[in-house]
């Protein structure tokens, strides 16, 4: 392992997790971080989805990453993706219908997510196709982690239970926990992923983006009344 | 190893009459210089563009093709678990198929006069598809249009349990908007046509945990012993009169809070959904209309007047 795993790419597969990831340092990605964290089965299925998806993608353009002509190279790093996509929710269809009737159309729309999109344009076209897949890893595992933590946060205070196995016991059942109707809504993960950022902002402080621009104290005699 | 050294000898002759072939050596040819072309020429991101689409085709279709009996496989078997689950059949471990096939008889029912059609053959119709083809469908006027479906299949695929020769229920489709999707279900009716056994929705898109609770097993217990139709009104209606005069609107309806099942009436409301108005109101509309006169009233009735229940 450690022959393959040399410090170059363990640093490209580790740096995503906490101290480039994708959601709270690059903030991409968060449509699907919102819709689809309600529940932690659907989530740990999106997340290995993406996952795949980034890193095959990754690779497969950068594999052909000389020969892509600059004039229709978006186009060309959304065929692949698209392409990689369909076959991902083909397979969900065929070997895990339950989950797939229930992310329904965010599988497709990983189409769209940011960050696969951001991987290929911002590494995949520069860098050689190993690198680019384990990058592709990296990213979707740091990604996956905080769909993961939401999820568990969501589904623990919405509805009592992780990933369907009950743990507090309903009110309504005549249990203890009278559960947050909030977390089962996506706003819910709009605060959730805000604390997230902001807690690892706290623990790793370069992370903070530079103040644009400061309001200057009103200097002594203007303003006021006049 | 006989038969895999046979195969490898196949493939590298194959190989070999592949490299003698003209067009494939002109193919290689033009490849090679269309990849020493600069990036930016136009033939090279033509070139590009279409093998690149090429390649994507093929590797879609093939997903698509490949995968396509064990998707359909997964549909009916899903269709045919919720139809045992509303009917209080399924059974922790037993086969789906062989359940099925044993106790629960398909029927296509003509909604307008409430006969079977025989024409059809249940096996192959599917009513989800026919309400898509204009040919098999009618649009449903606005007036009337409570479920918000806008169209509806002529026929329907109606699902009888028997045993022992009698029907013990009756499942019927049903389906309508609620806040997001259309919610696709089965309410499954005692042999009388009136008292509701249970309900399922197989397929909806709607809040999870507000309306999604639509497939929460302790709501759906409510339904059980509820009654669709007025009793008052259903006399006349066994007479086989399904004039509009004569027949009721349905009286089964969601209520906001909790049924207190002491109370007159309490046997045509459910409890709503709780923080999901818009998606009671949609059950509401959609039992309203599939158990109208638009939807199965002229077949219940007419499954009333023989009897002893269905034939």
């Amino acid at each position: 392992m450690s022959a393959i795993l040399n410090d170059e790419t363990k640093k490209v597969l580790v740096d995503p997790l906490v101290s480039n990831n994708p959601i709270t340092l690059q903030v991409l990605g968060i449509c699907s971080a919102l819709a689809v964290t309600s529940q932690m089965s659907t989530s740990l299925i999106m997340s290995l989805a993406l996952t795949l998806v980034t890193a095959f993608s990754s690779a497969a353009i950068s594999a052909i990453r000389n020969h892509i002509p600059s004039s229709i190279r978006i186009i060309v790093q959304m065929t692949i993706i698209a392409s990689l996509v369909i076959v991902v929710d083909q397979l969900l269809k065929a070997f895990a219908y339950d989950i797939s009737k229930q992310l329904s159309v965010f599988v497709g729309l990983i189409i769209t997510n940011c960050i696969v999109m951001g991987r290929a344009e911002g590494y995949a076209m520069k860098n050689p196709p190993l690198e680019s897949f384990i990058d592709g890893i990296g990213n979707g595992l740091g990604y996956s982690l905080i769909l993961i933590s939401v999820s568990f946060i969501r589904e623990l205070l919405g509805s009592g239970k992780l990933l369907g196995i009950e743990v507090f016991q309903l009110t309504k059942d005549g249990g203890w926990y009278d559960p947050n109707g909030l977390m089962l809504l996506p706003p819910s993960a709009f605060f959730i992923i805000g604390l997230i950022i902001w807690a690892v902002r706290q623990w790793k402080p370069e992370q903070a983006e530079k103040v644009e621009f400061k309001i200057l104290p009103i200097a002594h005699g203007e303003g006021g009344h006049h | 190893m006989p038969k895999e050294k046979k195969q490898c000898e196949h493939y590298a002759k194959l190989c070999a009459m592949l490299e003698k072939n003209e067009n494939y050596q002109k193919a290689k040819v033009y490849a090679d210089k269309v990849l020493a072309l600069s990036n930016d020429s136009l033939e090279k991101t033509i070139a590009i563009a279409v093998s690149l689409c090429l390649v994507c085709a093929v590797l879609v279709s093939f997903a698509a093709v490949a995968l396509k009996p064990l998707q359909i496989n997964n549909k009916e078997l899903d269709m045919k678990k919720n139809i045992l689950d509303v009917a209080g059949l399924l059974e922790e471990g037993r086969d789906i198929d062989s359940a099925f096939a044993e106790k629960i008889e398909a029927k296509v029912v003509d909604l307008e006069t409430g006969d079977y059609v025989e024409s059809i053959n249940p096996a192959d119709y599917d009513q989800r598809k026919a309400a898509k083809d204009p040919a098999q469908s009618v649009a449903i006027p606005k007036e009337k249009d409570l479920a918000h479906i806008r169209i509806k299949a002529k026929y329907a695929k109606v699902f009888l349990v028997k045993e022992g020769g009698a029907v013990k229920s009756i499942i019927l489709p049903v389906n309508g908007y609620g806040l997001w999707s259309t919610l696709y279900g089965f309410l499954s009716l005692e042999p009388d046509g009136q008292t509701v056994q249970s309900i399922n929705f197989y397929d909806q898109a709607e809040t999870p945990g507000l309306g999604g609770e639509v497939v929460n097993p302790n709501w759906r217990a409510l339904w059980k012993g509820k009654k669709v139709y007025a009793e008052s009104d259903l006399p006349s209606m066994e007479k086989g009169l399904i004039s509009e005069a004569d027949m009721g609107e349905p009286a089964l309806s969601l209520i906001k809070g909790v049924v207190d099942n002491s109370k007159p009436g309490s046997q045509y409301q459910v409890d709503g959904l709780a923080g999901a108005s818009l998606t009671s109101t949609g059950v509401t509309n959609l039992i309203k209309y599939w158990m109208s006169k638009e939807g199965f009233a002229p077949y219940l009735s007419k499954v009333r007047t023989v009897k002893g229940g269905v034939s």
